[in-house]
């Protein structure tokens, strides 16, 4: 026996060979975590079981250490509007006009509009000076400084805030466990983020997360994240949750993964990100790849990201090609796995334009073995982002 | 009748020159959540090393060996519809395929279960 699928949560991207320790390695350890390579880090890739983790996420609510995530701050000698408008050069959205304490995800862009990240902004005033927080993914956030450093003014700082760890509450009870340990959280909307104080401990927690349900993500400092850790998981609503079941969860969701449903070939437009692109900025046409990527939104790009369900049980992966009645190639399968909600299997696929409508049939090759599947609206299941009132 | 394993972890349970092969409890708890077999069909001619058939995990596909040559006489059909007795009983219920053996001899290179469990423990 051997793998002929790799876990795709095993994928080492090049040039992050380094393993490093993140804050709550022990605890994993001592949790039971089954440790993986994934990012420069080692991760835990399941406790009890992706298929538990999974459905224990979607019925209470699952902690995720996601503190391999790059967690940026830009500051200004001269204010924070100047900042805004350089990053606004590689930032497709409205950062200028994003409110305070609220939560914007965004794309970074290339020159030609291509994606080199996605990533979440949210503006904040904290101990008096003005900041844009920004979470980015692990594999990318060294890149992404090099990148965003060639870009902000002389007057501004970015600083990786690497002595903090970031935690993910994700379930619909996550609101119930987190506001017994911090009264308050439960104020807070999905896509809106805070302070908050825990045991003299300073915690910024905003209500969002990468599995299609309510939740928070916790920034704390890293020498606190075990007994915080610790605390969580002794509410009766809360397990340590793997990386397996987060790449089921959010696959369900219909949300991309950075380095597999999104890549640097890949615009907006045709990721199907196209609410990315606020209007203000499709209008100033002022971002890198406008052109292109403004061209693609009028006229459609050549392919675009879509759902599809599977036929059968047999999960269509990562790789697998779309191919046309005649047996030619005509896209790629970008995500693929077994869906525990669904107990069926799901996929991402990008496929020409005019096979992107739900409903059209088309077929996959995996290993020589052909597989019907449907193109299906996404999210597979309904997100239950919570967006106004308390809970 | 005796059972011999692999270093790739299948087992082969022999009686007479039918044998019954799976996966070992060691792999099915490395793979995790099995959700789909792919097992072979009746009068599939194998050698030994060949790829026999194909398990999914929720996260990961992994192609099972034919531990001897031979010619398959049945896959187990219960594994369609309860993939999950691989997680369950791996070295029972859970059995991928019967084959007739070609070459007994070549169970000579086999492990049996005290050799295999020394071998698991030093992974």
């Amino acid at each position: 026996m051997s793998d002929a699928t790799d876990l795709n949560v095993e994928d080492a991207p090049e040039g992050q060979e380094i393993i490093q320790t993140l804050p709550l390695d022990a605890w994993h350890r001592a949790r039971g975590g089954r440790m993986v390579p994934f990012a420069g880090y080692h991760m835990p890739v399941q406790y009890e079981g992706i298929m538990a983790e999974h459905l224990w996420t979607r019925e209470s609510a699952g902690l995720f250490d996601v503190s391999h995530m790059g967690q940026v701050v830009f500051t200004g000698e001269n204010g924070l509007a100047p900042v805004i408008t350089a990053l606004e050069k590689v930032l497709p959205g409205d950062i200028t006009g994003l409110g305070d304490r609220k939560n914007r995800y965004s794309l970074l862009l290339n020159e030609e509009g291509g994606i080199l990240d996605d990533l979440m902004v949210t503006k904040r005033t904290l101990d008096g000076a003005d900041e844009l927080y920004m979470v980015v993914n692990g594999a990318t956030k060294y890149d992404d400084i090099a990148y965003l450093l060639d870009f902000i003014p002389d007057d501004a700082t970015l600083n990786l805030l690497d002595e903090q760890a970031l935690l993910a509450l994700q379930g619909p009870k996550a609101v119930d466990a987190l506001a017994r340990i911090v009264p308050g959280v439960e104020d807070l909307v999905f896509m809106t983020a805070a302070d908050f104080v825990w045991h003299d401990v300073p915690l910024w927690i905003s209500r969002s997360g990468y599995t299609g349900e309510d939740g928070y993500e916790i920034s704390i400092p890293a020498d606190h994240a075990a007994a915080f850790a610790d605390l969580l998981c002794e509410q009766a609503e809360v397990k340590p949750i793997g990386l397996g079941a987060r790449d089921s969860l959010r696959l369900e969701a219909g949300l991309p993964l950075y380095g597999h449903d999104l890549d640097p070939e890949t615009t907006p437009v045709m990721a199907d990100l196209g609410f990315a692109l606020a209007k203000k900025r499709r209008e100033a046409a002022d971002f890198l790849g406008a052109g292109r990527i403004l061209a693609e939104r009028e006229n459609g790009p050549a392919v675009k990201r879509v759902g599809l369900t599977v036929a059968g049980r047999q999960p269509v992966r990562e790789g697998a090609s779309v191919v046309a009645e005649d047996g030619s190639v005509i896209g790629r399968v970008t995500s693929g796995g077994f869906a525990p909600s669904l107990g069926a299997p799901i996929a991402m696929a990008y496929v020409p334009t005019d096979l992107a409508a739900p409903g059209t049939a088309v077929k996959l090759l995996q290993r020589g073995k052909t597989h019907d599947a449907t193109v299906t609206a996404m999210p597979f299941v309904p997100h239950r982002y919570v967006r106004s009132g308390a809970k | 009748m005796s059972r011999y394993f692999t270093e790739d972890h299948e087992w082969i349970d022999v009686d007479g020159d039918v044998g019954t092969v799976g996966i070992s409890d060691y792999a099915q708890g490395a793979l995790g959540d099995i959700v789909f077999v792919d097992v072979p069909e009746e009068g599939r001619e194998l050698t030994k090393g060949d790829e026999a058939a194909v398990v999914e995990s929720v996260k990961a596909a992994s192609d099972v060996y034919a531990p001897v040559s031979g010619t398959v006489i049945e896959g187990n059909a219960q594994l369609s519809d309860e993939p999950a007795l691989v997680n369950s009983d791996p070295e029972g219920e859970g059995w991928f395929f019967k084959i007739t053996l070609s070459d007994a001899s070549e169970l000579e290179a086999l492990m049996d279960e005290t050799a295999y469990a020394a071998f698991v423990a030093k992974l």
